[in-house]
């Protein structure tokens, strides 16, 4: 359009308004990630002191079978939650979508009330409903199945995941079907489709990008997640940033931490570089 | 302001081919919540017809064609679609289709895939439905165009995509929601040709919505005019132009100019009707049947009105049909708008009343004729004006 507004036009407010969080982008994003980058290249000499001495006996280690396996078993929960938030939040983010004004605000408040609890909060909350004495197994018990294992095991680490993700699942879903030209779904109807026709054939195929949104905006977080995995994942359930933080602390091998952070900031990337490539590979828009 | 069913049966419409209508509403309302969108409205409609469904917006003609769709239930009523009741048969499993006022062309097929979504649906064969697409495309005349996107298409060709996805379907019934709207002028007068051809040559009926007076008169066979949720009136359109039944239709279609009135004399082949806005009684050739007592409205349309020059003290002209003295009224042009083809006049009569007169430009230089404030007589033809009583 040629009426739009040219920013490049005016430099000076361009830059004022750019140049803070861009400066802020610089020194608490860049500059901490160019450090870790740096430091995975290390050696540990004396206790506290790191030589960046350009070895790639890090990077090496990384790929060691122990630590590929955790990646690995990172990307299966991850995946597994993604997954599970998406068979979730599909149908929730189609009622949000399709109910009354009213109803959908109400509905929108609900999946977001839980942001404004900590984490931790959170976390420890949904650990009192599953651990044995909790919610879930008295109510199991009382119907005489037995105390279940829910928690500190993978099955709990991925319930965890769901339950803090599916948010970040259902919002962008609902905001690409609210979008909807409602038309479409009463012409597929009037064609002769059933409403699960309608579904699978119509709404579906064009919530497509809400979907892929939701999808990575799920994924990534939970590929990183360190404290849903240490407090409910049993002695198996380590995902790679228990990993990387045990080379910070206990271990106190920084340079190795790093390589292992640079090796999960490399498969993101590459995940979604991939996913890049498949919607290019699409046909149609 | 409902009519009983009985007295719209097709007898005196133009198409009405079967006896049995095809589609019956019977005292059909609807509310939303407090607001009555229909209200107790009965209406048949003849197989084979193309009705339109015309009024203001929020007259309740697009609830009308949303219940016969499916989309909308009926909260008293019954609707009837060739004899059987569907007053609440959902969507899919009805034996019409819609041409939606957005087309709802589905973004993420292709133009054969569209149409061929239907008959998917219905589980027709794949050969079948390849021959059955490829002869919708030629209806519509989007042959070769099967394989484009709808984001590729015009405005005019996606329209055609709904309707041939709509067609291809062989419903009893096609419903068309305000289906040229969202054309521009050019385009609507051509569509508006093509949809008409479309009609004649599959013979099914079509009801469709629109608040544009033209494109109702131009397309249907029949018309409702529709009024906060009731029928006003049910004719052709010529009817509805030449012999509305109320101010409202009288208004609505076309514009006309109403003078307040009272009968004075009424004969079986004449009346006088006292006319105090225009200062004059005006002749009509035909009795009105109206009491002496109500007050009743004098309609003359625009282009039946005659100017004629009053300057220079020239005598009043004789109108066609009426003796001296009557249908004749002084007034002075207060404004002219050329429309090219022909020009609208703005008329103040002495008693203030202001006149609209429509004279075609015949001629290259007829527009000249009158000019600004010149003093000119109006008049008209003992049968040019309709009384109505409401």
């Amino acid at each position: 359009m040629d009426n739009r507004v040219d920013w490049h036009r005016a430099p000076g407010p361009f830059a004022a308004i750019l140049g803070p969080p861009l400066a802020w982008f610089l020194l608490f994003f860049a500059v901490p990630l160019a450090v870790v980058l740096a430091m995975s290249f290390g050696t540990n000499v004396g206790v506290a002191d790191i030589a960046i001495s350009g070895t790639f006996a890090n990077h090496a280690r990384t790929l060691e079978p122990v630590y590929l396996g955790i990646f690995l078993k990172s990307f299966a929960i991850a995946g597994a939650a993604t997954l599970l938030c998406l068979v979730l939040g599909f149908p929730l983010a189609l009622v949000v979508a399709f109910a009354t004004p009213r109803a959908r605000t109400l509905l929108l408040v609900a999946i977001m009330l839980p942001f404004w609890t900590n984490l931790l909060i959170r976390t420890y909350a949904l650990m009192t409903v599953l651990r044995d004495g909790g919610l879930v197994n008295s109510a199991l018990e009382t119907l005489g199945v037995g105390p279940l294992p829910l928690l500190y095991n993978n099955f709990a680490v991925i319930l965890g995941l769901v339950y803090i993700h599916l948010p970040f699942m259902v919002l962008p879903i609902a905001a690409s079907l609210e979008r909807l030209d409602r038309s479409l779904v009463e012409a597929s109807l009037d064609l002769g489709a059933s409403h699960l026709g309608t579904v699978l054939r119509i709404i579906l195929p064009l919530a497509a990008p809400g979907i892929m949104a939701g999808l990575l905006l799920t994924f990534i977080p939970a590929l990183g997640s360190y404290l849903t995995p240490d407090l409910m994942g049993g002695p198996d359930s380590q995902m790679i940033a228990n990993v990387i933080e045990r080379q910070f602390k206990r271990a106190n091998d920084w340079p190795f931490g790093a390589a292992l952070a640079v090796l999960l900031v490399n498969l993101t990337l590459f995940a979604l570089a991939l996913q890049g490539l498949l919607r290019r590979l699409e046909p149609s828009p | 302001m409902t009519t009983a069913p009985s007295a719209l049966a097709p007898a005196s419409a133009v198409a009405a081919p079967a006896a049995r209508p095809i589609i019956e509403f019977r005292h059909v309302t609807k509310r939303f919540g407090p607001v009555v969108a229909v209200d107790d409205v009965s209406l048949a409609i003849a197989e084979g017809e193309f009705f339109a469904l015309l009024g203001p917006s929020g007259c309740g003609k697009t609830t009308l064609l949303r219940m016969l769709a499916g989309f909308e239930t009926p909260t008293r009523g019954q609707i009837l679609i060739d004899g059987e009741d569907y007053t609440r048969a959902p969507p899919n499993r009805r034996p019409v289709n819609m041409v939606f006022q957005s087309y709802a062309v589905f973004p993420h097929m292709s133009v054969s895939e569209n149409i061929a979504y239907g008959l998917r649906m219905d589980g027709v064969p794949a050969a079948e439905r390849r021959a059955r697409v490829a002869e919708a495309l030629a209806l519509v005349q989007l042959e070769g165009l099967g394989d484009r996107r709808p984001d590729q298409l015009s405005g005019g060709q996606r329209q055609r995509v709904a309707l041939a996805r709509a067609l291809v379907k062989r419903p009893r019934v096609v419903l068309l929601d305000e289906p040229l709207s969202a054309l521009d002028a050019k385009l609507r007068e051509d569509l508006r040709f093509e949809l008409s051809r479309l009609h004649d040559r599959v013979g099914i009926t079509f009801v469709m919505v629109t608040h544009d007076q033209d494109e109702a008169l131009a397309l249907a066979t029949r018309c409702a005019v529709m009024h906060k949720g009731g029928l006003l009136q049910v004719a052709t359109p010529a009817d509805l132009y030449e012999f509305p039944s109320s101010r409202l239709v009288a208004d609505f279609i076309g514009s006309v100019n109403l003078f307040e009135g009272r009968v004075r004399v009424d004969e079986s082949d004449h009346a006088l009707i006292d006319l105090p806005e225009a200062g004059i009684t005006a002749w009509l050739d035909h009795g009105t049947g109206a009491s002496e007592t109500v007050q009743i409205w004098l309609a003359i349309r625009p282009e039946k009105m005659e100017l004629h020059k009053r300057g220079t003290g020239a005598p009043p002209p004789v109108m066609e049909g009426t003796p001296e003295g009557h249908n004749v009224v002084a007034g002075t042009i207060t404004d002219i708008a050329y429309l090219g083809s022909e020009s609208v006049y703005a008329v103040r009569l002495a008693t203030g009343k202001m006149v609209r007169v429509i004279r075609p430009n015949l001629t290259r230089w007829d527009q000249e004729d009158f000019t600004w404030d010149e003093p000119v007589w109006l008049g008209w033809h003992a049968e040019a004006a309709a009384v109505l009583l409401q």
